[in-house]
């Protein structure tokens, strides 16, 4: 099958049209999440959480502690899942992978000069195996949004692949930073490239610029996910991150995700959301859906 | 474009949502509803009444008048007698009392809302978020009309033409009253109006609205009733304009009725619109508007896109996007926040629909139908595509009214535009591509009264809606609509 598979020219990808874009998602955010549907959605979001911290203060001593968090969400309420990763710069992910020893929970490194992407390939590279010979699961890397945007698609192609191959066995998340990209054209662009250069996640932001995941953006990139489906067989996951901080919100992700993929789709293997501060609303809302009242957020921890 | 047969998508949820019905222990509806003439409720003069029902559950509602000649005679004097009055009234002060309507509807949305779903079978999404808060919009949108007549047809001296009897049908109740009354008010005319008979509550609604909002006596007169009570109302020797929303048969009846009165008349009758896609279009959100054309109000809209044109370049990748997307509809009580397509109009209008899908099937027309289950109580029907129309097959030519999609292929521009056009309605149709050129062309060469490019189903007040050849004639919204209720 994947002999077949002919890379497309990008400078055709499929056209976009933001205003039926919005209007399908305003139709995901008017579906209604009662019930037992609600508290099951709600552990899914948690589930799937990439648990987040990429600061330039970040220490080894906060790592640890959130890699607890990631394993404990909330004991008193039993039942509760575990994250689906921790994310971390390269430098933390030593601590971070023995932090989490004994659990299922993944870690992801960002890489490739995390954020900006400004540097050479080959350092791009030796920040990958860096990562990846420290324990790595999974790698965010950015693209060179600068190189994308002058219309070198060969350029990000060919990085996306060497990073590819960096990785190993480690999965590959690829950033694209949309809101650098301005169009939804170019997120759908920036979807095709990534996929048919070897991504096995796409994702939306770093978290460090502003628009980051939105439900337009992020709905293109799960229809780019769907047409390169059909094509080739190949699944592709989607996270979108940065900006998700309700569960309500987080829901409607699910609604968007479920109507546009499928069930194949709901699961933490395919779909994950990049939140630092996500996971204790979610565990505010099922605390009130068990015991009926809300709770004030000195029960939940912060880490 | 080849895609892989094999791979499917699977909607099957292993995430189900919970029922979220909306709230109906707010609504008051009475058992039994008289006609509303010269500002109250009088029983009828037939003493007749018939029963309308809920056609998701097939449970009576209410008892609603049916009125004969006597009454519609009775509603047109009452009409008459406040046309003076009201004619005269300053522009502005007829303008608060159309605000004022307005405003009521909004504070009853709900109510509305709920009321329009339970008679109609539509989900609540569409009457909470479209129906009642575009017949607000019609009312806010006229209401600022009234005290510019002149300005709006500078040095005509536009007059009222009288009494207004207008007509409509059971797809929108209360969004075509509101097409209907608000713009006749605004000009200064007054009116009297029949709702359809399955879907009559709305209106009655509308009715206690009005006299709640003081409206002067007799200015609107709202009479219930079939098909009898219509003729009635058109062959009434003292109105002075018919407006009828509805089918082609229907209207064709009604001119010629009134050939050789002096009666103005305005004709909003069927469509079989066709919705375009071609290869260089959005294909995603061309689906999406494709879904929106001919499932919208599970496909009982005369603008409805019962056809589909695909380029031949992409068909294949459409159909599949169509199909996967149909799995996604979810069928089922319209009082359901998340249902998609309600319940069926009536039993008629369930019987009509699925002889045409069988006439499909007889005429060699693949069928594929959403696999979700129906309700067994209610009427319902399954969002069906038939696959390899051909231009001669009924359920091309035919207006279905019904959530039923007829889908052909095209190679050429000229072909898709002979082929959309080859129908006898006019009422509108839908462009997709990504080419603004294109838009402009196919929107001079196609005989339709309303162009959706690269969207569809869009209504705004502003905006003129009519047809061409077997559609009608005559435009509502906009100042064109404002035109159809004065002499200029």
């Amino acid at each position: 099958m994947a002999s077949k598979i002919i890379i497309p020219d990008f400078r055709k990808t499929p056209p976009v049209d933001q205003v039926g874009v919005e209007e399908r998602v305003a139709r995901f955010t008017t579906r209604s999440v009662k019930k037992s549907s609600k508290m099951e959605g709600l552990k899914m979001v948690l589930s799937m959480i990439d648990l987040t911290t990429l600061e330039g203060k970040d220490t080894e001593g906060k790592v640890k502690q959130m890699c607890y968090k990631a394993a404990h969400l909330h004991d008193v309420i039993p039942g509760i899942p575990t994250v689906a990763a921790v994310c971390v710069y390269p430098s933390m992910v030593k601590t971070a992978k023995e932090a989490l020893k004994g659990t299922s929970i993944k870690v992801a490194s960002v890489s490739t000069a995390f954020p900006s992407g400004q540097s050479t390939p080959e350092i791009k590279i030796l920040d990958t195996k860096f990562a990846v010979e420290n324990g790595a699961d999974e790698i965010d890397m950015v693209i060179s949004r600068g190189e994308f945007l002058s219309g070198n698609y060969n350029f990000v192609f060919d990085e996306i692949a060497s990073i590819k191959e960096a990785c190993g066995k480690a999965r590959l998340k690829v950033i694209f930073e949309t809101g650098e990209l301005s169009t939804l054209d170019n997120v759908r662009r920036a979807s095709d490239l990534a996929m048919y250069a070897g991504a096995d996640f796409i994702k939306t932001s770093t978290g460090k610029i502003s628009p980051a995941a939105t439900m337009p953006v992020t709905l293109v990139m799960l229809e780019a996910i769907r047409d390169y489906y059909y094509l080739t067989g190949r699944m592709v996951g989607m996270k979108p991150a940065g900006g998700i901080s309700t569960s309500k919100l987080a829901l409607q992700y699910l609604i968007m995700v479920n109507e546009t993929l499928g069930s194949a789709w709901l699961s933490n293997e395919w779909f994950r959301f990049g939140a630092s501060s996500l996971a204790n609303d979610v565990l505010m809302q099922i605390a009130k859906e068990t015991h009926g009242v809300y709770q004030s957020s000195d029960y939940f921890s912060k880490d | 474009m080849s895609t892989t047969k094999e791979i499917k998508l699977n909607f099957n949820a292993a995430w189900e949502l919970a029922p979220a019905p909306e709230d109906t222990s707010h609504i008051s509806i009475k058992s039994q509803y008289d006609l509303f003439i010269n500002g109250e409720f009088v029983k009828p003069e037939s003493k007749k009444y018939f029963a309308t029902y809920n056609p998701a559950t097939e449970v009576k509602i209410a008892d609603v008048a049916e009125a004969n000649e006597k009454d519609v005679d009775k509603a047109v004097k009452a009409a008459r007698a406040a046309f003076g009055k009201w004619s005269k009234l300053s522009g502005k002060e007829r303008g608060k009392y159309i605000y004022r309507i307005a405003r009521l509807m909004q504070e009853r949305a709900r109510e509305f809302a709920v009321i329009e779903t339970m008679d109609g079978g539509k989900p609540i999404r569409e009457s909470r978020d479209i129906d009642v808060p575009l017949a607000a919009n019609h009312f806010f949108y006229y209401a600022g009309w009234a005290d510019k007549l002149e300005y709006a047809f500078p040095n005509r001296k536009p007059k009222p033409l009288g009494v207004a009897g207008q007509i409509i049908p059971w797809n929108f109740p209360l969004l075509m009253a509101a097409w209907k009354i608000a713009p006749a008010l605004a000009a200064g005319n007054t009116v009297v109006l029949k709702p359809a008979e399955t879907t009559p509550l709305t209106a009655l609604k509308l009715a206690e609205l009005i006299r709640d909002s003081g409206l002067p006596k007799g200015v609107v007169n709202i009479v219930t009733g079939a098909g009898k009570t219509g003729a009635a109302i058109v062959n009434h020797p003292d109105i002075n304009k018919i407006a009828f929303t509805g089918s082609t048969d229907v209207g064709k009846i009604i001119q010629k009725a009134i050939a050789g009165t002096d009666k103005k008349l305005t004709l909003e009758l069927g469509g079989k619109a066709a919705n375009i896609i071609f290869e260089d279009a959005p294909l995603d959100q061309a689906v999406e508007g494709v879904i929106n054309g001919i499932f919208f109000n599970q496909g009982h809209v005369c603008c409805a896109g019962s056809r589909l044109f695909v380029h031949e370049s992409v068909a294949d990748l459409v159909i599949r996007k169509l199909k996967d997307r149909m799995e996604t509809l979810r069928i089922g009580d319209p009082m359901d926040k998340n249902t998609d397509v309600g319940a069926i109009n009536s039993k008629e209008q369930l019987t009509k629909i699925n002889e045409y899908i069988t006439i499909g099937k007889n005429e060699g027309a693949e069928i594929y139908q959403s696999s979700c289950n129906i309700p067994k109580k209610g009427f319902f029907c399954k969002p069906t595509i038939f696959l390899n129309a051909s231009q001669s097959h009924r359920i091309v030519q035919e207006e279905i009214f019904g959530p039923v999609l007829a889908v052909q292929t095209f190679r050429t521009i000229e072909e898709v535009i002979e082929k959309a056009n080859n129908i006898p309605y006019g009422l509108s149709a839908g462009v997709w591509t990504d080419k603004g050129s294109k838009i402009f062309n196919l929107t001079t060469k196609l005989k339709a009264g309303v162009v959706w490019a690269n969207t569809y189903n869009k209504f705004d007040p502003v905006s003129p809606f009519g047809g061409f050849k077997e559609s009608g004639f005559g435009r509502e919204g906009g100042l064109h609509g404002l035109a159809a209720y004065l002499n200029i």
